[in-house]
C-alpha cells in the first residue's frame, strides 16, 4: 500500500475531487474543488480519471513525504515547489522517490494549488464523493482539514480510469510499464503554455443577472458593474466577502429563503456584496444582484484576500458559449502534451 | 370545478447559467409548500436527465442542471409539462417525529430573555414552543437543518441583533415564526431555548438526516438526567 504522509498540512489542506451533488433536499452542499479546472488538469497529468480526489492547499502549502514514492502533479496556483531541495515545475507530472519529500511554501500567484497523485487519495467516500465538507466535518479525512502526522492512502493505480490524451495516447499506453514498486510509469506529461493560458484564472468575473437584480434600482446596478471590490480575510470555501463601496437599496427587509446557486452574489444587509462559493449554505435569504457565470467559477478559487475583483454583466448565451468553448479547451489533445 | 391555478401561479427566473428557480406561491404558506413537495416528489420519480440538484424551500425550488445539456428556456419547458400533472400527485402520510430537548441553563442561554421580551416566564415559553406541532418546510443551511415553522404567535422573535460564531450541535433555536436545530457546530443568529442529544445528521445510519421535509416535528421536554443519558446512548 502506498501512502502519503504529512509532514507540514500548510494553512489549510482538504481532500478533494469533484464534489457531491444531489443532495440539496438534505441541506448538503456540493463542496469539491475550489479550482475545478486545475483539479482536472492536474489528473489528466498523472492520468487519471479527472474526478480522482487530490490535496487542496490555501494560501501556504505542506509538506509531504511518499513512502513508495509516486507520480504526482502539482496545479493550480505555484506554491514554489521543492522536491529534495530541488525546484519543481508546476503543471507537469514529476516522479517522487519513495522517502523524498515534497515541500511547498506561500503562494506566489492565486489561493490555491492541487497536489494530485497518480491513483488519486483514496478515503471512504461520503454519498458518493471523497470531498472534505468542513462546516459539517464529513467527507473526505476524518471529515477536517489535514494535519501534521496524517497518512492518507493512494488508491490502486491499475484501477484509476486511465484515459487517452490524443494522438500520442496509443504511444503512452505502450510505454507504461509497473515499475518494481507496481506503480505505473507514465512518460511526463505537461501543459502546453498557450492551451493554459485559455484557462487562467480572471479578476474580472463574468455575471448573468441574479434572481432578484431587478430589486435593485437602476443606479444601483451601474454601480455594482462600475465598482472595483477587494477580497476581505474573510474569503473562504463557504463564501467570499468583499469590501468597496456599498450598493444603495441593498437592504429589502425579510425575504423569503430560497435555494442559492453556486456563485451567487447576494448583496447583505451592509450593501457589500458576498459570493457564494463551493461550501455555502444551500439556502439564504438575502437579494443576489448577480451570479458567477459557470466558465468562471474556478477563477473564484484562485481568489486571494485583498485581491481586487470587477463583475461584468454577460447574457445568458455569452456564458454558455465560454463555458462550452472551456470544456473544449479542457478537453483538448494540445492542452497536455508527452515528452 | 375551477380550473386549477396550479400553472397560473407558477413564476419562473433563472438564478445562474446552471441553475433555475421555479415559484409555486409568493408567501410562506402550508399550500405553497405542499405544492413544492409534489413538485420534488415528482421530480425525484421521474428524474429529468441532466438535472443535478434539488433545493426545495418555503415556496420554491432550485433546481441545478449541466448547462452543457439544458438552458433555462428549455428547462422550463420541459417543468410546465410536470406542472400539468401536480394536482394528481398525493403527499406521503406525514412522519411524525419526537425530539427531546432540555429547555434552559446552559443549554438554552436565550430563554429567560426570550420571556422577558414577552413578558412572560421561561415556563410559559418553554410550554408554548413543545405544545405546538411543526412542519418541517424544507432544509437548508447546513446538512441536516430543518425550518421548522410555524411558531405560536406569542413566541414570534427577532434573530439576535450579532450571530453567535459557534452554536453547539444539538442547539434549538428561534427566529421570527420558525425554529429548527442545529446539527452542527456553526455560526448562527437564532434564540436557543435548549438542547436536544439527538443527532440530526449522521453518517452511519441510513436516511442520515432525522428529520425530512414534510415530517411533523413535536419538541418533548426532558430533565438535564434524561438528557445526559440519552447522550450516551
Amino acid at each position: 500500500m502506498t501512502a502519503i504522509e504529512v509532514l507540514s498540512p500548510g494553512l489549510l489542506t482538504t481532500v478533494q475531487d469533484l464534489g457531491r451533488e444531489g443532495f440539496g433536499p438534505m441541506g448538503v452542499s456540493p463542496s469539491g474543488a475550489a479550482d475545478p479546472v486545475s483539479l482536472r488538469i492536474g489528473n489528466r497529468l498523472v492520468a487519471n480519471a479527472e474526478s480522482a480526489a487530490a490535496l487542496e492547499m490555501t494560501l501556504l502549502g505542506g509538506a509531504f513525504v511518499f513512502s513508495e514514492g509516486a507520480i504526482t502533479a502539482l496545479t493550480g496556483s505555484d506554491f514554489g515547489a521543492t522536491l529534495g531541495g530541488g525546484a519543481v515545475s508546476p503543471w507537469t507530472s514529476f516522479e517522487v522517490k519513495p522517502g523524498q519529500t515534497l515541500k511547498l511554501g506561500p503562494t506566489r500567484s492565486g489561493a490555491r494549488c492541487y497536489l494530485c497523485v497518480q491513483g488519486g487519495i483514496s478515503v471512504p467516500r461520503f454519498l458518493g464523493s471523497a470531498s472534505t465538507h468542513l462546516l459539517s466535518g464529513l467527507g473526505g479525512h476524518e471529515g477536517r482539514a489535514l494535519r501534521k502526522g496524517d497518512v492518507l492512502k493512494i488508491g490502486d493505480v491499475r484501477e484509476t480510469g486511465q484515459k487517452g490524451i490524443g494522438k500520442s495516447a496509443g504511444a503512452a499506453r505502450n510505454a507504461r510499464v509497473l515499475s518494481r514498486t507496481g506503480t505505473l510509469v507514465y512518460p511526463v506529461r505537461a501543459c502546453s503554455p498557450k492551451a493554459l493560458s485559455k484557462l487562467a484564472p480572471r479578476k474580472v468575473l463574468r455575471v448573468t443577472p441574479g434572481p432578484q437584480t431587478d430589486w435593485f434600482p437602476k443606479a444601483a446596478q451601474k454601480a455594482f458593474y462600475e465598482n472595483a471590490y477587494r477580497v476581505t480575510e474573510e474569503a473562504n470555501r463557504m463564501g467570499l466577502r468583499l469590501e468597496g463601496p456599498a450598493i444603495p437599496g441593498g437592504a429589502h427587509g425579510e425575504m423569503i429563503s430560497e435555494g442559492v446557486s453556486l456563485g451567487a452574489v447576494q448583496i447583505a444587509a451592509s450593501g457589500l456584496p458576498i459570493i457564494l462559493f463551493v461550501e455555502q449554505q444551500t439556502t439564504g435569504g438575502y437579494a443576489k444582484i448577480a451570479n458567477v457565470i459557470s466558465a468562471d467559477l474556478h477563477s473564484v478559487g484562485q481568489l486571494r484576500p485583498r485581491d481586487e475583483i470587477r463583475f461584468e454583466l454577460v447574457s445568458f448565451d455569452t456564458a454558455r458559449n465560454l463555458l462550452i468553448e472551456q470544456e473544449k479547451s479542457l478537453t483538448s489533445k494540445n492542452l497536455i502534451l508527452e515528452r | 370545478m375551477p380550473a386549477r391555478k396550479t400553472r397560473s401561479t407558477a413564476r419562473f427566473a433563472p438564478s445562474s447559467d446552471q441553475s433555475l428557480l421555479i415559484y409555486l406561491g409568493e408567501k410562506i404558506t402550508i399550500h405553497a409548500n405542499e405544492q413544492i413537495r409534489k413538485l420534488l416528489r415528482m421530480l425525484e420519480a421521474e428524474p429529468i436527465a441532466g438535472v443535478r440538484n434539488l433545493h426545495p424551500a418555503y415556496c420554491s425550488i432550485l433546481i441545478g442542471f449541466d448547462p452543457l445539456k439544458w438552458t433555462c428556456e428549455k428547462l422550463e419547458k420541459e417543468l410546465r409539462k410536470y406542472l400539468t400533472r401536480l394536482s394528481k400527485v398525493k403527499l406521503p402520510e406525514p412522519r411524525e417525529v419526537a425530539i427531546p430537548v432540555c429547555y434552559g441553563g446552559e443549554f438554552g442561554p436565550d430563554l429567560d430573555e426570550v420571556a422577558a421580551l414577552h413578558k412572560t416566564t421561561p415556563e410559559r415559553v418553554i410550554t408554548l414552543h413543545s405544545s405546538t406541532p411543526y412542519v418541517v418546510y424544507f432544509l437548508g443551511f447546513t446538512p441536516g437543518f430543518a425550518y421548522l415553522g410555524e411558531l405560536p404567535q406569542e413566541l414570534v422573535t427577532a434573530r439576535l441583533p450579532t450571530p453567535r460564531k459557534k452554536v453547539p450541535p444539538g442547539s434549538v433555536g428561534i427566529a421570527g415564526n420558525q425554529t429548527g436545530v442545529y446539527p452542527f457546530e456553526t455560526p448562527g443568529g437564532w434564540r436557543l431555548l435548549g438542547r436536544t442529544p439527538v443527532s440530526m445528521f449522521r453518517t452511519d445510519r441510513e436516511g442520515l438526516s432525522l428529520l425530512s421535509i414534510g415530517d411533523r416535528v413535536r419538541f418533548v421536554p426532558i430533565s438535564r438526567e434524561r438528557f445526559t443519558e440519552l447522550s450516551r446512548a
